[in-house]
C-alpha cells in the first residue's frame, strides 16, 4: 500500500465530514456567487479560520474570473492548488523528522493536555527503532499521574531505554539524566516527553525554557528539534498555542494527531501562514504505521478528491 | 489573538459611545460579533442563529429609541448568551436507589480520567462516598492514572486490570459499590472516536448494563467546529445527561461553552478550570455570560474565597488588621491563603472590569513564591519587627532565600506601604459603623 493510499485511507473518514460537503459543493455545479458563499462556510467549518477562509475564497473568485472557470470541478482543482501552495510556502520544504545520521538527535515534544504527545513519542520510537536506530525515551512529564508509566509501556513495546524519575520530580533533572545517558550510550535519538500545559500558564512555559537550556548545556553537539503536538479537533486556539509555545521554545514544526476522526485539522493552514511552522508528521490511526510524514499535496488532495 | 471577551468588549465599547444607533450601526456591530464568535470556535450555525436572534431584538424600537442604546444591545446579548448556555444551573441528579452511577464518555484526550477524579473529590468534599471504576483498558497506564488519583485523594478505585472487558468491570463495580456502601459510582471509560463503531457499541453496552443516572460527555473547551459533530453522535448513541467542559483555564473563552448546549440540548454541568484536582466548578450560565462580556464574576470569586479560606484564621487576621498589628507572619499567612484560592490571573479576571485592564499584565505566581522565600529567611524577631532589618541582615536574608538584596528591599518597601494602608483604612473606618474589611485581605 502506497503512502498516498494509506493517507487517503486514514483520511477516508475525514472526508465523510468536510470532504464530502466540499465535494458535493464542487460537483456538477456552475460557479456562481452562491457557490463561493457556501464554500466559505465549508472552509470555516473545517477550522481553517475566518480570515484564511475568506482570503482563499477571494483568491478563487479572482482566479475564476481571470481563468474563466465555469465548472465546479475546475474550481476544486484550483482549491487544491491554493491549499497545497499555502502549506508548501511554510517551512523549509523538509518533512518528517529528517534525523541527522551518525549524531545524537534530540526531539522535544510539547503541547497542551491531551494532545497526544506520549502516544506520538511511542509511535516515533517504534518506527525509528525498526529502522535500526538506538532510541532513548525521557519521561519529563513528572506531573500527570502515571504519565511515566504510560511512556514505560511504549518503551517496552519498542524495546528501548527509558529515563524516568518519581512522580512530582523535577523534569529538568530527568532531561539532564537523559542527555547524559543518551551521550554515554551513543544513542541516535532521544525523545523527550513533556507534561501537557496550557499555553497561558507562564510558570509552566518557563519550565520548557529551562528544559531547553539544559539540553543546550548538556548536549551541545546534538541535533535538536522541538515539535508542537496538535490535536486535529482543536479549533482556532491552536494558533495561539503555536505562537506562545514558539515563544518559549524554538519550534521546528507541528505534529497533527487524531486525523482519523471527523475533524479536519484545517487550522494548520492558518498556523502556517501566521507562524511559518510546517506540519512534519500526522497521526491517522491507532497503529504504529499510522504515524506518517506530512505531504502537503497529498493532504490537500486526500481532503478534496474521491 | 484577542480573546472572545476582549473582542466583544471592543465592539460594544464602540456601540456604547454612540448616542443614537442606526440599523446600519447594529448590523455592522453584529457582523463583527459573528466573526468574533467564529474566531472563538463557536459553531458556524450556532453563531449564525445567535446573531440573527440578537438582530431581531436589537433593531426593534426598544433599542433604537432608547437613551442608552449601546447598553440595551449589551443587555440583549447577555440575555441571549445565558439562554444559549441553558439559562439555569444544572445540578447532578441523584438516583433514588444508590449508587448513583455517573458514566464518563468522550474523545481521546478530552480529559475524562482527570474529570472523573475531580468529580469524585467534589462529591467527597460534600460528604459523599464515591467509588471510581477504571474501565479504560486500552490506553497504557490509564488504570494506573486513576488509581494514583484515587490514592492521593483517599477515594477507592475499582479495577480488574486491563485484561477484562469494560462491561464486566463496570457491572462488578456496581455490585462492589452496593456492597461497600458507596453512594456514587463514577465509571471512567476509554477515549473513543464517535465514528469507531466497535468502541461506540462497547460503551453503549456498558451504559445499558449499569443504567447510569448521569452520562457526562467530556468536551475539550479548545475544540473546533467538529466538536458539535462528535457531541451529536455521542448524544444519539448514549443517554447523555450533561457536559463536562474541560481546560477552560486556557486562553480560549467560551466557544465550545456557547455551542455545545445549543447543539445537543444538554446542559454543561461542570467545568474543569485547572491542573489541580480541586479545579472543578459547577457551571453557571449567567456567570459565564458575564465573564465573557467582561462584567466579571464576583459571585464565583466570593464562593471560591469562602470555600478555600480558613474562616477562623480570617477572623483572627481581621482583628489583627483592626489593631494595625500587621506583621510578616500575617503577610505570609495571606500569601498562602491566596495561593489556595487558585491561579492569580484567573482570580483577577473575575473582578468586574479587571479582565480587560489586565490584558497585558501577567501576574506571575512565582512572585509569591519569592516573597515567601524571603520571609522564610527572616528570623522571628525580624518578622514581627521589620524595623530591625539593617544592611547586614538584609544581606543574610538575600543569601538565605536565593534572592538579590534589591528583591528584599522591594518586599520590605511593599510591606511598609501595606502597613500604612492598613492604618489609613483603620483611621477611616474608626467611629463609623463597623466597616468590614473583606476577608481580611488588604489587597
Amino acid at each position: 500500500m502506497g503512502i498516498f493510499d494509506k493517507l487517503h485511507g486514514g483520511l477516508g473518514k475525514t472526508r465523510v465530514g468536510f470532504g464530502t460537503k466540499v465535494l458535493d459543493l464542487l460537483t456538477g455545479r456552475y460557479v456562481d456567487e452562491d457557490l463561493f458563499e457556501e464554500l466559505e462556510e465549508a472552509l470555516i467549518l473545517a477550522d481553517i479560520g475566518v480570515s484564511t477562509s475568506c482570503e482563499l475564497v477571494d483568491t478563487l473568485r479572482g482566479r475564476a474570473r481571470k481563468e474563466k472557470i465555469k465548472e465546479s470541478e475546475a474550481l476544486r482543482a484550483a482549491l487544491i492548488e491554493e491549499i497545497t501552495a499555502l502549506l508548501e510556502e511554510t517551512g523549509d520544504g523538509e518533512t518528517g523528522l529528517s534525523l541527522a545520521e551518525g549524531k545524537l538527535n534530540i526531539v522535544l515534544l510539547m503541547g497542551v493536555n491531551g494532545a497526544g504527545k506520549t502516544t506520538t513519542i511511542g509511535k516515533i520510537a517504534m518506527r525509528e527503532k525498526a529502522a535500526g536506530k538506538k532510541v532513548i525515551l525521557a519521561a519529563a512529564d513528572t506531573f500527570r499521574a502515571a504519565a511515566a508509566d504510560q511512556l514505560a509501556v511504549w518503551a517496552k513495546r519498542a524495546s528501548c531505554d527509558i529515563i524516568r524519575q518519581n512522580e512530582g520530580g523535577d523534569p529538568g533533572a530527568v532531561v539532564f539524566d537523559a542527555c547524559r545517558a543518551a551521550i554515554a550510550r551513543k544513542a541516535d535519538l532521544l525523545l523527550v516527553d513533556t507534561a501537557g500545559r496550557l499555553q497561558n500558564k507562564s510558570n509552566l512555559m518557563s519550565e520548557l525554557e529551562k528544559i531547553s537550556k539544559i539540553i543546550d548545556r548538556e548536549a551541545p553537539e546534538a541535533v535538536r528539534q522541538a515539535l508542537l503536538v496538535l490535536d486535529s479537533t482543536t479549533g482556532q486556539n491552536a494558533v495561539s498555542q503555536a505562537k506562545i509555545f514558539g515563544e518559549s521554545a524554538k519550534l521546528d514544526g507541528l505534529v497533527l494527531t487524531k486525523l482519523d476522526g471527523t475533524a479536519k485539522g484545517g487550522v494548520v493552514i492558518g498556523i502556517g501562514r501566521e507562524t511559518g511552522l510546517p506540519v512534519r508528521l500526522i497521526g491517522v490511526g491507532e497503529g504504529i504505521e499510522d504515524l506518517q510524514d506530512f505531504n502537503a499535496y497529498e493532504f490537500a488532495k486526500a481532503l478534496f478528491t474521491e | 489573538m484577542a480573546s472572545l471577551s476582549d473582542r466583544l468588549q471592543d465592539i460594544f465599547t464602540k456601540l456604547k459611545g454612540k448616542a443614537r444607533l442606526s440599523e446600519a450601526d447594529v448590523n455592522e456591530a453584529l457582523r463583527e460579533v459573528r466573526v468574533a464568535l467564529l474566531e472563538a470556535d463557536v459553531n458556524y450555525k450556532v453563531a449564525k442563529d445567535f446573531v440573527a436572534s440578537i438582530k431581531s431584538r436589537a433593531i426593534g424600537s426598544e433599542v433604537l429609541e432608547s437613551l442608552t442604546p449601546g447598553q440595551q444591545v449589551v443587555k440583549i446579548v447577555n440575555e441571549e448568551m445565558m439562554a444559549l448556555m441553558g439559562g439555569e444551573q444544572a445540578k447532578l441528579v441523584v438516583s433514588s436507589k444508590p449508587p448513583t452511577v455517573i458514566l464518563m464518555a468522550g474523545l481521546q484526550g478530552s480529559g475524562k480520567t482527570t474529570s472523573a477524579g475531580k468529580i469524585a473529590l467534589y462529591l467527597k468534599s460534600q460528604g459523599k462516598r464515591p467509588l471510581l471504576a477504571a474501565c479504560d483498558i486500552y490506553r497504557p497506564a490509564a488504570i494506573r492514572q486513576l488509581e494514583i488519583l484515587g490514592e492521593k485523594n483517599n477515594i477507592p478505585v475499582f479495577s480488574l486490570g486491563d485484561q477484562e472487558n469494560p462491561l464486566k468491570i463496570a457491572t462488578e463495580a456496581v455490585a462492589h459499590a452496593r456492597k461497600h456502601g458507596n453512594d456514587y459510582l463514577i465509571v471512567d471509560t476509554a477515549g473513543r472516536l464517535q465514528i469507531d463503531e466497535d468502541m461506540m457499541r462497547e460503551i453503549e453496552a456498558v451504559a445499558e448494563a449499569v443504567n447510569p443516572t448521569e452520562t457526562l460527555l467530556v468536551v475539550d473547551a479548545m475544540a473546533g467546529q467538529d466538536a458539535v459533530n462528535a457531541a451529536k453522535v455521542f448524544d444519539e448513541r448514549l443517554p447523555i445527561t450533561g457536559i463536562v467542559l474541560t481546560k477552560l483555564d486556557g486562553d480560549t473563552r467560551g466557544g465550545a461553552a456557547l455551542s455545545v448546549k445549543a447543539v445537543t440540548g444538554k446542559p454543561i454541568k461542570f467545568t474543569g478550570t485547572g491542573e489541580k484536582v480541586e479545579a472543578l466548578e459547577p457551571f453557571y450560565p449567567d456567570r459565564m455570560a458575564s465573564r465573557i462580556l467582561g462584567m466579571g464574576d464576583m459571585l464565583s470569586l466570593i464562593e471560591r474565597a469562602q470555600s478555600s479560606l480558613d474562616q477562623e484564621k480570617v477572623i483572627a487576621m481581621e482583628q489583627r488588621l483592626r489593631q494595625s498589628k500587621f506583621t510578616f507572619e500575617d503577610y505570609m499567612e495571606q500569601l498562602q491563603q491566596i495561593k489556595k484560592m487558585g491561579d492569580t490571573n484567573e482570580l483577577l479576571s473575575m473582578v468586574p472590569g479587571m479582565g480587560k485592564q489586565l490584558k497585558n499584565i501577567q501576574v506571575d505566581d512565582k512572585q509569591f513564591a519569592r516573597a515567601e522565600a524571603i520571609i522564610q529567611s527572616m528570623t522571628k524577631v525580624e518578622r514581627t519587627n521589620p524595623a530591625v532589618i539593617n544592611g547586614s541582615r538584609k544581606l543574610r536574608i538575600a543569601r538565605g532565600s536565593g534572592q538579590s538584596v534589591q528583591e528584599v528591599n522591594r518586599l520590605l518597601k511593599q510591606f511598609e506601604q501595606m502597613q500604612k494602608m492598613i492604618k489609613q483604612i483603620n483611621a477611616m473606618t474608626q467611629g463609623k459603623k463597623k466597616g468590614k474589611i473583606p476577608f481580611g485581605l488588604p489587597f
